[in-house]
This record gives structure tokens, sequence and C-alpha cells, in this order.
């Protein structure tokens, strides 16, 4: 996985509440058995028209969004399906930050399987990086893993939380299963004691 | 004396195979779930890295999502293509890495979420996972059993261990009894409309009270199923005397002496009295009403004696979320919801395909007809469910009715094989999601019970079921 590198770049807002996963990738680009080249589809229903021609007042079609790299959203984003296409898409559009009041849970882990960060804000906070978000082009906003810090176009800071494991992952861009291999005599002696203790299982 | 734990507290502690200082645990995973759609890169990466499947006696795969329910699929193959690959990769895939497999031409096949505790591969105290967020429901069975992206799913094909940190507790208590005419999906709909779908975030929900005990091992997969729906990671309802039956002789069930030892490590498997629960929600059975939604997210929810409620009436982002799910439904603010008229009447899915939702449905349904040009299908949550139908004659009643009797499969719950709504569209469902086009682009779904959608089938509008029962009754 690549590494999250502090990043700067063009926010774009989304303020509607409860974005679901399949707003996000709708289900017909499910149907791949690959991992890339979601990006186009990317909130396919907002973005383009049942002939394919883009709705010009969905944001990331306006042409000061076209680069964008955050995302402000408002509450609940991510929820629903587990659908990793979800992330998939979003990281193949170019966006490497998500910032709302709060995350459905799936979504949220998902993200940073694919070295996307998600970050929670207070509302007051989600409202003035929102306002931010609105300049379009003409700002940049900065978001700093390692300082954990997010930083608006007129230089207000505003520090979030994050788990500090899944921070090192990010930052390191290290792969999970490769961490977990690191185990593997924990996962044994477990299963040792499980074929004594739940045999059923 | 260790403290008292929940439920949740003793699952856990009783799978985690490490942990770090910082809490972050290896979880080790007793029952992995496999479909169609979100494993084909997972099993890829692990063929990429030359990585086995760690436990493939532990994994049990089946196709769903993509596969026709009409009853021509017994002959031919998939016509839409992409399906098709999807459906021959996991073909492949379960060969190769030599998992438990339910091919499409199987009688036991059908939704993971009603395959998996029908062969007894659920069990009480166990961890099941699988990159579906609907995997909730297992936790009918006190389960820990939750959703999990396409990276998970491949981390649990290669390590049989998730690595994760624990969630808060949350307790929803319905006391009492539940009214006539109201269900476990009303239950687990109204839970949803008094916490909102951002409740359950960051807890596993544990279900109690006289009326969740009261329900069925199919209700309470109903509820459970939709725990997801309110952000929680999972739902959990104590196993008791109704879960042990349930499961006792199920092919993959423990048998004998074994079956006795698990069963006394089940009877432990309860919230121990004092336990902490850091959110506490309750409500009242006999206050519920039969419900339906009205808008785009499940919190859009209110008895069927309501009216589309104003947008104004609700608070923050809502207000313009709602206005423009009045707008996408092509509703009225103040239009009486039994005033709404339906098209489409879809029975089935994870939530609600289980052989009682049936029963329920066809209840009502019995010396019926549909309303003249309703479009009205049942689609069996697995092969066996259907033969049972079959068996207990709801098929016929369905079929007598005007209803398509289909094969089994997830069908227009997600809309992923032909089974879709048309553009404006409008349909009462038993499934678990009204996102905007979920059951196709531009469709308009209205989640009711099966009971609800019965009736909605019958008059042509949502309607409140406890009429047509009145009806029954009296007759």
């Amino acid at each position: 996985m690549e590494k999250f590198e502090k990043l700067t770049g063009i926010a774009a807002p989304m303020p509607l509440v409860n974005i679901d996963t399949d707003m996000i990738i709708p289900k017909v680009f499910l149907k791949t058995i690959k991992r890339s080249g979601l990006g186009v589809n990317l909130f396919d229903e907002m973005r383009y028209d049942r002939q394919g021609n883009e709705i010009p007042d969905f944001v990331l079609n306006k042409p000061q969004y076209r680069d964008t790299q955050i995302l402000v959203a408002g509450d609940n984003f991510g929820c629903g399906s587990s659908r990793e296409h979800a992330p998939w898409a979003i990281a193949d559009f170019g966006i490497k930050c998500v910032i709302s009041t709060s995350f459905a849970d799936i979504f949220y882990n998902n993200c940073f399987k694919n070295g996307i960060l998600p970050i929670v804000m207070p509302q007051e906070v989600v409202d003035v990086l929102m306002k931010d978000a609105e300049k379009g082009s003409n700002a940049r906003m900065v978001v700093d893993l390692e300082a954990q810090t997010v930083t608006t176009s007129d230089g207000e800071s505003f520090p979030f939380e994050v788990d500090a494991f899944k921070k090192h992952c990010l930052l390191e861009g290290l792969d999970d299963i490769g961490l977990t291999m690191a185990h593997v005599k924990d996962i044994d002696a477990y299963e040792d004691k499980m074929a004594q203790a739940r045999p059923w299982v | 004396m260790t403290a008292p734990k929940t439920l949740y507290d003793k699952i856990w502690d009783a799978h985690v195979a490490h942990e770090q200082e910082d809490g972050t645990c290896l979880l080790y995973i007793d029952r992995h779930l496999v479909h169609e759609v979100t494993s084909p890169q997972a099993f890829e990466g692990l063929r990429m890295a030359g990585r086995k499947v760690r436990a493939p006696e532990k994994t049990i795969a089946v196709p769903d999502h993509n596969v026709p329910t009409t009853l021509d699929r017994v002959s031919g193959v998939i016509a839409n293509e992409e399906s098709r690959i999807q459906v021959e990769a996991l073909d492949k895939n379960a060969k190769e890495f030599g998992v438990n497999y339910y091919p499409v031409s199987d009688v036991r096949q059908g939704i993971v979420h009603i395959v998996g505790p029908e062969q007894g591969w659920t069990l009480p105290g166990m961890t099941v996972v699988c990159g579906d967020s609907h995997t909730a429901t297992h936790g009918a069975f006190g389960a820990l059993a939750h959703g999990i992206g396409t990276s998970e799913v491949e981390h649990v094909l290669a390590t049989q261990t998730l690595i994760q940190k624990k969630s808060k507790n949350m307790k929803v208590e319905i006391t009492g009894k539940l009214r006539p005419g109201v269900t476990a999906k009303d239950i687990t709909l109204a839970v949803i409309g008094e916490t909102g779908t951002a409740g359950g975030t960051g807890y596993v929900i544990e279900y109690c009270g006289e009326a969740i005990r009261d329900l069925s091992m199919e209700g309470r997969m109903t509820v459970c199923n939709m725990a997801i729906e309110g952000g929680a990671r999972a739902g959990l309802i104590a196993p008791d005397e109704t879960t042990f039956e349930y499961v006792k002789g199920r092919p993959h069930a423990p048998k004998g002496a074994q079956f006795e030892a698990a069963l006394a490590w089940w009877k432990t498997l309860y919230t121990d009295e004092g336990a902490h629960f850091d959110k506490v929600v309750t409500l009242k059975g006999e206050e519920i009403e039969p419900v339906v939604t009205w808008g785009t997210s499940p919190e859009d929810v209110l008895p069927i004696s309501a009216v589309v409620p104003a947008p104004e009436s609700f608070k923050g982002g809502k207000v313009d979320a709602a206005k423009r799910a009045i707008e996408y439904m092509g509703l009225e603010v103040g239009q009486k919801l039994t005033d709404i008229q339906i098209d489409t009447v879809f029975i089935g899915s994870c939530t609600n395909g289980r052989i009682e939702d049936l029963r329920a449905a066809a209840a009502i349904l019995k010396g019926k007809k549909i309303k003249d040009g309703m479009r009205a299908m049942v689609v069996p949550g697995s092969g066996l469910v259907r033969a049972q139908a079959e068996e207990e004659g709801l098929a016929d009643i369905f079929k007598e009715a005007g209803f398509e009797w289909r094969l089994a499969g997830c069908s227009m719950c997600l809309a992923m094989n032909p089974d879709q709504l048309s553009e404006g569209e409008r349909c009462a469902s038993t499934s678990n999601r009204n996102f905007e086009g979920r059951q196709g682009y531009k469709g308009r779904t209205h989640l009711v019970s099966p009971a609800m959608a019965a009736a909605a089938a019958v008059t042509g509008h949502l309607t409140d079921v406890r009429e047509l029962m009145n009806e029954t009754e009296t007759a």
C-alpha cells in the first residue's frame, strides 16, 4: 500500500447527510473482479444522467473540483453495504481523505486498507471546513496525518483523533496480512487450545 | 471475583488470539462466509502472494447476489456476462482453495445469511464474518457476526483472524408483548427510527426483553439483520432454549456428546447481572405499530397510520436530506402513508426470506388476489426454504394470489440480477435498504414486514395489515 504523505489539495463540499455506499458506487459496478478503474463511476447516479452525460451541477463535475483530493461530507458518510468498491472508487478518483462528523463502521475500516484517511471532526469544525471547501480550486486544504491536523486555506488549524496503530500503518503503507503473519505462532497456539476447549467449532 | 461481563464481552474474550498493548487484537474467526461479489479480489490477492486459505473447513461459499431467480436458470447459463464471470470465479476459487461450497445447482443454495444458519454452520458463541454488511443476521444465535470489506476477506482467508479493536456495549430492550400484526421487522425498523442510522455507530447491540425472547429464531434473525442499518457493528441476542432447539440436528451442528459439551458452554453465554452498557435504548413492545419507511434512509420510519412528514420537522442536515427524499420518492408532505399507491411487491431477502416470513405473508394472501396490474414476487431465501414452502402449500397460495414464485437469491433486495425496479416504479419491499437506486435506477422503495407487503399487494396501496387480519377473523 502507498504511504500516506502530508496532503495539500482541493477539497470538495458534499453536505448531504447519510451518503451511502450505493450512492458512492452503484451496484452495477460491483460486477468487476478487479479493484482498479472504478473512479470514473464514483457517485455515478449523481454524476451522470441516463445517457452517460455529466450532470453539470454535481460538485465533482464542476471545473474547480475536477482534481479534488479531499471530501468534506455530511453525517454518517459511507453507511450501508460493506462493499470495498466504495473506497476503491474514491481512491481511484484521486481522493485521499474524507472528513465528516461520523462514518459508518465498515466503510471507516475499509478506508484505511486503501490508503484513504477518514477524519471525524465535530459539527462546528466540519462547518468551517465545508465553507473553506466551497472556495474550490482557489484554495488548498492541508491534511497532516503525522501532526494530526487539518488546516484551511486561511491557515486555521484543527486537530483530529486517529487510532495510533491505524495511523502507523497508513503512514508506513503497511500490509495488514504481512503484519498478522508475524503472529502466526499466536494463531497456531489459539487453534491448539480451542481444539481442546471447543472441538465442535 | 471477575467483573460482570456482557454477552459481547464474553464472546470477544473467548476469541482473542493476540493483544497488542494499545488494545488492538487479533480476533479469531470461527466461520467465514463468502459470496461472489466481494471475494474475487481477495482470492486473487492470495494467488498473487502464493498464500493458501488457512482454514478451508471453516470457510463456506455460496453465490447469491448475482444469480437469476427465474425458473429457467436451472437449464441455462447466466445471461449477463459480468454476473456469469463473477459466479464462475467463485466456482473456480471454491474448488481451487478447497472451501465448502453450495453452487447454483445445489438445492441448498441460497442467500449466504440464510444458508449458514440453516446448515448449522452458525452456532452460539462463534465469531462469524462475511464480506457483506448483513452478516449481523447471525447475531440472532448469540454469535458475534459482522460484515467486512474485501481486504479483510483476504485477511481472514489467509490468517483466520481479523485485526480489531473492541466496540462499546449498547443494550436495546423491547419490553412486554407485541400486538397482533406487529412483527420482528417492525421491531427492528422501529428501533432504527428511534436511534437513527448512526445511533449504533461504534457499538455492538444486545437486543433483549420479553418481546425479543418471544421471537422465533427467524424473527430474531430479522431483528439482528438490520443492526447494521442502525450503524452498529453487530447485533446479538443471548442464546436460549429457542436457539438450542433450532440448532440441534442441523447438518453441521455438533452431535451427541459434542452437542452436550457445546450446550454446557452455550448456556454460559448471557450478560451478567450488573454488567455495564455504554448506551441503553428501551422500547415498549405494546407501543410498536406496523411501520413503513417513507424516505430513502432506513431511519425514515413511521407507523402506517402517519403522514409524510414536513422536512422542517427535522434538524440540521436532515432537513435537506428529507426534502431530497420526499422529492425522490414522489410524495407530498402531509399525504397519508396509506394513500401511497404501490406498483410492485417484493417478498424475500436475508431480512425476510425465511419460512416464517413466507407463512406470515401467505396467511394474509390466502384466498385473495393481488390488485390488478400489480407486479408481485416471492423469492425464497434458500432452495430449502422454497422446498418447505411448497410442501406446506404456501407456494400455491402465492401463485393463486398472482405472485411469481421464484428460485433462491438476493434478487430485488439489491437488484444486481435482472430483478429490478424501473424509473419511478414504487415497491413495498421486505428487504433492508430504501437507499436511492437500491432496487433499480430511480426506483422507490418502502420497507415493510412480509405481512404488510402482502397487504399492499392485495389493496394496491400501503395498508395497515391489521385491517385485513380483522377481515379474515370475521369472515
